[in-house]
């Protein structure tokens, strides 16, 4: 394959990739990945490099977006970042020393839960109780704007949260992408912030945790310029699209079409990992 | 409340400029790594591909001191990755702008913990995580 042949692959997959990732909020690395590795032969330690620096530019491109419509709580977003930067850094050196197929099937394992958090529906647990003595210690409790005044809420299970970014942050270093779905399980289900703070903050960490981990990359070689930059391009232009329809279209039967795609590509890159396909 | 209300606000301009500063380093960023990739592409276009298996040696430029060595020769592949370090400092410096609203709220324990976090990125920057 020509050098121009693979670069217009690789941007119309990843723009595909940004579109759907934007639309079903799954975000772009956990489907480029897949296509880089199972469909172009491209060895999964490139491909995880590629995917990190796409992370960056989503989360960054989309940032002054979401001001607009929710309220990032710094505070939760700085104080959870020790977890995830530390972590973030710690599986990004790991995974080099991991046999190649073990990260496929780690990577499968995730693909198949971010699926499942796809179609479930989400619900908000959010309250007022503002009595956690860890959260009062931190100022993690806030408020937003509503009509008529602020609503307040109350940030629970500090320790849990953490805990559970710490994780979100190997997995985001390991395999190079956001892993925004743990992210949701720690800040919607176990600290219980309302979606209109948890998605906003939950942004603003996904770009400072990928910029510490793109860092281990670079030095490594995994970033390679002749990857990186139609995988970067072609993301970020499929995510802006996807957040500008994203307002006007109902996304439930998208989601679960998607959530079947992902599945397939979850078992494949099982299969592939376990017969040291990949 | 009053005064929670008129904080709120505070937070929330601080929030819009560093949104659109964010955009404006990844439109920046993105624009150099086309520029550099269609250099590349003009350069390299009907060469082949080969990235089966990765070798860390095959990589030119995976420090940024070597990304400004192959800038001043014009390379391509070194523009475009000078692209890729200016969006990775994209969100770094974010929380850069993080630490100095919590110093001007006067918040030490944030400016801590924003200068920990820093700190740990820095310390990643520094090349001696990987062997």
């Amino acid at each position: 394959m020509s050098v121009l042949l693979f670069t217009v692959i690789v941007l119309v997959g990843a723009f595909l990739a940004g579109l759907v990732g934007s639309l079903t909020g799954l975000g772009g690395g956990v489907i480029i990945i897949p296509l880089l590795t199972l469909a172009l032969g491209v060895d999964i330690h490139y491909a995880i490099g590629a995917s990190i620096v796409s992370v960056i530019a989503t989360s960054s491109g989309s940032a002054a977006a979401y001001v607009k419509e929710g309220i990032t709580n710094i505070r939760i977003g700085m104080f959870l970042e020790i977890a995830t930067t530390i972590s973030a850094i710690f599986g990004a050196v790991i995974t080099v020393y991991i046999n190649p197929g073990y990260i496929a099937v780690i990577f499968g394992l995730i693909l198949l839960f971010s699926a499942v958090m796809m179609v479930r529906k989400k619900v908000d647990h959010s309250d007022d109780d503002a009595s956690g003595r860890l959260a009062v210690f931190f100022k993690l409790n806030g408020s937003y704007p509503v009509e008529g005044g602020l609503k307040k809420y109350g940030v629970h299970n500090v320790i849990g949260g953490f805990v559970m970014m710490f994780f979100a942050g190997i997995i985001s270093g390991l395999l190079g992408i956001g892993s925004g779905a743990l992210k949701v399980l720690a800040m919607d289900n176990i600290m219980r912030i309302p979606f209109k703070v948890s998605t906003t903050t939950s942004n603003f960490m996904m770009g400072v945790t990928a910029a510490a981990s793109a860092v281990v990359y670079l030095h490594r070689g995994q970033i390679v310029p002749g990857i990186a930059m139609p995988v970067t391009i072609g993301v970020l232009f499929g995510a802006t699209l996807g957040s500008k329809i994203l307002v006007k279209t109902k996304t439930d039967k998208l989601k679960v079409i998607f959530a079947a795609v992902v599945v397939f590509l979850a078992l494949q890159m099982i299969y592939n990992g376990l017969s040291g396909k990949l | 409340m009053k005064e929670q209300g008129k904080h709120f606000f505070a937070d929330k301009d601080v929030q819009v400029i560093l949104g659109t500063l964010l955009r404006v380093g990844v439109v920046l960023s993105m624009s150099i790594v086309l520029i550099g990739g269609f250099i590349y592409l003009w350069h390299y276009g009907n060469g082949p591909v080969n990235y089966r298996v990765f070798d860390p040696l095959k990589a030119e430029y995976s420090s940024v001191l070597a990304i400004f060595r192959g800038l001043k020769s014009l390379d391509s592949t070194a523009i475009i990755q000078f692209g890729v370090l200016l969006l990775i400092f994209t969100p770094i410096t974010r929380v850069v702008f993080s630490i100095f609203s919590f110093l001007i709220e006067k918040d030490y324990m944030y400016v801590l913990i924003g200068i920990f976090v820093l700190c740990v990125i820095l310390f990643s920057l520094s090349n001696k995580l990987v062997g």
